[in-house]
C-alpha cells in the first residue's frame, strides 16, 4: 500500500504578538505523492500559514502550532538542524506569488540553481550548472544559455516567474507547495504558467499544493479542492465534486461570486459581510453571521463534519442529510 | 453591399454623452547619464469611442497597453498630447472647461486606501469635494451621510470613522459615494474592484448596479477580469498596446471575437469546466511595452494570422456590418489583401 505524502491531523496554529490571531483551526489533510490539491479561499482565511507550516517557516517564537504534520515519514514539527534544511527546498519547495521572495537579486540565475542543487545533493558545481541549465530549458525560457548569466531584476515578470518554478523544482522535490504564484500576471502570461506547472508536475510525479483564491485557477491546476474558511477546510472533494455540487453554503457563495453562471442584469446572490477576524478560537460555525441557510444551533456549537468518502468532506449542519443542503 | 436592416429605428439616435476623438499621449522615457529623453512611450496613441448615456463600457487589455491612462486623460488628470473630448457635444477646452468636465466625470481607482485621507473620518471625506465646489458644511454633511446610506454603509455608525478603522470592501463604498457626491453623469472605475475579495467584489458590483439604475449613470468599466466585465458590461472596447483593436456589444465580442487578440484574451481565462481544461496558451510571452511599437499592425510579432500586409500598414478600425461592431485587422478587412479578408465588395 502507497504510504501518504502529506498527512496534517487537527492542525492548529495561533500567532501570539500584540495582536491573537487564530490563523488556522483544526485542519486535516491527506495527500498522495503525485496528487494535486488546490487550497481555495479569501484573503486572510489562513492559506499561507498552512503551507508556511508544511516547511516550518513561521516566526518560532511568537507562533503556537498544534497537532501533527507528517511529510514523506518525517514529523516536521520536530525536524531541526540537516534535517529541517533538507526538508527544506529538498523534500518540499515552494513558489510565490512575488518571485524576488525566492529569487536572490544579487547572484546570477544560472549560480543560484547550481548552488541550490550542489547544497542538497553534494554534486560538483559542474554538475550543479548542467542541472540549472536543463531546468532553464524545461521551464521554457528563451536562450538559456545566455539567461544563465542573468539576473532576476533584468528579466520580465513571466520570465522570472519561470525562473523561480526551475530554482524550486531543481533538486527534485517530492511535493511542491505554490502560494498564490500567478495572482499578479496577466491573465494571459497566467495561463502559460499554469500550462507548464500542470507539465511539470506529471513529468517529474511530484504532488503539489496549489493557493489560490481563483476557482478557474484551482480548475486548471489541480484534481481536488479544499474550501478554506476562517482557518477550516469547510469543504473538500475533487474538482468535479466541488463544482458541481457544492454542499457548503461558503462553497456554493464562492460560486456565485465567481460569476458561475451569471446572468446578465440580474443581481449576483452575493454572501452579505466580511469575514472574522479570528480574534478568538472558534466555538462556533465561523461562517454563521454570514449564512442564508442558518439554523438554530449553528452560532452555539461547532458545526457537525460529514465525511462521505475519503477525500470528500462538509462542515456544515445541513450536509448530514443532503435533502436540505 | 449588406442588406438593409428589416426594420430601421424610430428615431434618430441620441448624439453619444461621451465621445473621444484621436486621443494620444506619450510620455517621455528618461534615462541615460543626464535623465535625458532617450525614447517616448506611446501609452495612448489615437483612440476614439462613444459612449452612450446609461451605458457601461468595459475596458479590457494586458497590463500597459493604455487603459488607465485613457482613463486618466478623459478626467484631465494628465493632458492630452491630441485629439478631442466631447462631453454633450461639448468640446472640452472650446465649450466645456476642465471644471465641469471634472464634476461630470467622475473616477473610482484600484486602491481604496491610497484614495483616502487618512485624517479625514468618512463624512469629512466624502463632504471635502462639494464644499470645496461652495456648498454650505451642513449641507454638505447632510449629503455625505445621505450617500453613506446609498452605499449600504449605515451614517450612525461609520460617519465619524477613518480609513483604517474600514475594510477594503467599506473603504471601496466610501471612495464610490465620494464620487457621487459630485453628481456625476459618468463614473470611470479603474480596477475598482478588482483587490476585493470575490464575496465582497459581488456586493459592490450589485451596489453598482442598484446606483446606475437608481441615478441613471453611465459607466466606463476598466477590468482585466474578463468575467466581471462580461457580466457588467454593455459594450467591451479591446486595447493593445495604446490602440483600440476592437469594440463592440457584450455579447457580439464574447460570442464573436473578430480580433485575434480578443480571441486570444479570452482563450486564456482559466476554464471553469474540469472537463475541459485549457491544453494551450494562446499567447506566448509577455506583453510587450508601448516603447518602439512594431510597425504596421502592432499585434503582428504575436499573431498566428499575421502576413506581410500586417507589418506594412496599420489596419484602423473597420466597421462591421453587425451593430456597432469595429475591428482593427486586415483578415476583417475586404479587400486589405490579407489572405482571409473577402474580396471587396
Ligand atoms: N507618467 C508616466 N510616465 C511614463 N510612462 C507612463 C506614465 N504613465 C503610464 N506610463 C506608461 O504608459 C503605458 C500605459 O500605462 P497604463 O497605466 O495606461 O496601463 P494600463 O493599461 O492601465 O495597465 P494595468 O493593467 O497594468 O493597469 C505603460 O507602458 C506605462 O508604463
Ligand atoms: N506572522 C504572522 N503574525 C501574525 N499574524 C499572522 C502572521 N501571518 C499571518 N497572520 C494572520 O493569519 C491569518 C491568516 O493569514 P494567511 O494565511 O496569510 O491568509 P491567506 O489565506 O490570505 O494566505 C490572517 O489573519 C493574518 O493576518
Ligand atoms: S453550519 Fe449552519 S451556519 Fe454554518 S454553514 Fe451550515 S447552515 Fe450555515
Ligand atoms: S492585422 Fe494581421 S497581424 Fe494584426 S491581428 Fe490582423 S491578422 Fe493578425
Ligand atoms: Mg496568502
Ligand atoms: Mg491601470
Amino acid at each position: 500500500m502507497t504510504m501518504p505524502l502529506v498527512e496534517m491531523k487537527d492542525v492548529t496554529v495561533r500567532f501570539d504578538g500584540a495582536r491573537t490571531v487564530h490563523a488556522v483551526n483544526g485542519v486535516n489533510l491527506t495527500l498522495m505523492p503525485g496528487e494535486t490539491l488546490s487550497i481555495l479561499g479569501e484573503s486572510g482565511s489562513g492559506k499561507s500559514v498552512t503551507l508556511k507550516t508544511l516547511l516550518r517557516l513561521l516566526p518560532e517564537n511568537r507562533t503556537a502550532i498544534g497537532g501533527e504534520v507528517r511529510v514523506a515519514g518525517a514529523d516536521v514539527l520536530s525536524l531541526d538542524g540537516r534535517a529541517l534544511a533538507n526538508h527544506r527546498g529538498g523534500v518540499v519547495s515552494m513558489i510565490f506569488q512575488d518571485p524576488m521572495l525566492a529569487l536572490d537579486p544579487v547572484y546570477t540565475i544560472g549560480d543560484q540553481i547550481a548552488e541550490a542543487v550542489v547544497r542538497h545533493e553534494g554534486v560538483s558545481r559542474q554538475a550543479g550548472l548542467a542541472r540549472a541549465l536543463d531546468m532553464l530549458t524545461r521551464v521554457r525560457i528563451p536562450s538559456p544559455e545566455r539567461r544563465m548569466k542573468a539576473y532576476p531584476h533584468e528579466m520580465s515578470g513571466g520570465m522570472r516567474q519561470r525562473a523561480m518554478i526551475a530554482l524550486a523544482l531543481a533538486c527534485r522535490p517530492k511535493l511542491l507547495l505554490a502560494d498564490e504564484p500567478t495572482t499578479a500576471l496577466d491573465a494571459t502570461v497566467q495561463i502559460q504558467i499554469l500550462l507548464l506547472l500542470r507539465e511539470l508536475q506529471r513529468e517529474f510525479g511530484m504532488a503539489m499544493i496549489f493557493v489560490t483564491h481563483d476557482i478557474g485557477v484551482a480548475v486548471e491546476v489541480s484534481d481536488r479542492i479544499a474550501v478554506m474558511y476562517a482557518g477550516e477546510f469547510v469543504e473538500t472533494g475533487t474538482v468535479r465534486q466541488i463544482i458541481r455540487e457544492p454542499r457548503h453554503p461558503y462553497t456554493k457563495g464562492l460560486l456565485a461570486a465567481n460569476l458561475h453562471g451569471a446572468v446578465k442584469g440580474e443581481r449576483l446572490d452575493a454572501i452579505p459581510g466580511a469575514p472574522p477576524a479570528l480574534e478568538t478560537k472558534p466555538t462556533a460555525c465561523s461562517f454563521a453571521p454570514r449564512c442564508p441557510v442558518r439554523q438554530e444551533g449553528c452560532e452555539t456549537a461547532r458545526p457537525p463534519v460529514a465525511s462521505f468518502d475519503p477525500g470528500r468532506m462538509v462542515r456544515c449542519i445541513h450536509a448530514v442529510e443532503p435533502a436540505l443542503a | 453591399m449588406n442588406p438593409a436592416p428589416a426594420s430601421l429605428p424610430e428615431t434618430a439616435p441620441k448624439p453619444p454623452l461621451l465621445s473621444v476623438n484621436g486621443l494620444r499621449k506619450h510620455f517621455p522615457l528618461k534615462g541615460g547619464l543626464f535623465g535625458q529623453t532617450t525614447g517616448v512611450v506611446r501609452a495612448v496613441d489615437g483612440v476614439s469611442f462613444d459612449v452612450a448615456e446609461g451605458e457601461t463600457l468595459g475596458i479590457v487589455g494586458e497590463s500597459g497597453c493604455g487603459k488607465s491612462t485613457t482613463a486618466r486623460l478623459l478626467v484631465d488628470l494628465i493632458t492630452p498630447d491630441d485629439g478631442q473630448i466631447l462631453l454633450e457635444s461639448r468640446r472640452l477646452g472650446v465649450d466645456l472647461d476642465v471644471r465641469e468636465l471634472r464634476r461630470h466625470v467622475q473616477m473610482v481607482f484600484q486602491d481604496s486606501y491610497a484614495s483616502l485621507n487618512p485624517r479625514l473620518t468618512m463624512e469629512d471625506a466624502i463632504a471635502f469635494g462639494p464644499r470645496v465646489n461652495g456648498m454650505a458644511a451642513a449641507k454638505a454633511t447632510a449629503l455625505a451621510h445621505e450617500l453613506l446610506a446609498k452605499v449600504g454603509l449605515e451614517p450612525r455608525r461609520f460617519a465619524g470613522r477613518y480609513p483604517h478603522e474600514l475594510s477594503g470592501g467599506q473603504r471601496q463604498r466610501v471612495n464610490i459615494a465620494r464620487a457621487l457626491a459630485f453628481s456625476p453623469k459618468v463614473v470611470i472605475l479603474d480596477e475598482a474592484v478588482s483587490a476585493l475579495d470575490k464575496s465582497v467584489e459581488a456586493q459592490v458590483l450589485n451596489l453598482l448596479a442598484d446606483l446606475k439604475k437608481e441615478l441613471g449613470l453611465t459607466y466606463i468599466f476598466i477590468s482585466h477580469d474578463l468575467n466581471v466585465v462580461r457580466y457588467i458590461s454593455d459594450r467591451v472596447m479591446v486595447m493593445y498596446l495604446g490602440e483600440v483593436a476592437e469594440i463592440g456589444p457584450v455579447e457580439t465580442l464574447y460570442a464573436n471575437p473578430t480580433h485575434p487578440y480578443t480571441r486570444a484574451l479570452l482563450a486564456a481565462m482559466p476554464s471553469m469546466d474540469p472537463d475541459r481544461r485549457t491544453e494551450e496558451a494562446p499567447l506566448t510571452g509577455d506583453p510587450p511595452n508601448p516603447i518602439n511599437p512594431p510597425s504596421g499592425c502592432r499585434f503582428h510579432p504575436r499573431c498566428r494570422n499575421a502576413e506581410s500586409v500586417c507589418s506594412a500598414g496599420s489596419p484602423g478600425l473597420f466597421k462591421l456590418p453587425s451593430d456597432r461592431h469595429l475591428v482593427a485587422c486586415h483578415a476583417a478587412i475586404p479587400g486589405s489583401g490579407h489572405s482571409l479578408a473577402e474580396m471587396p465588395a
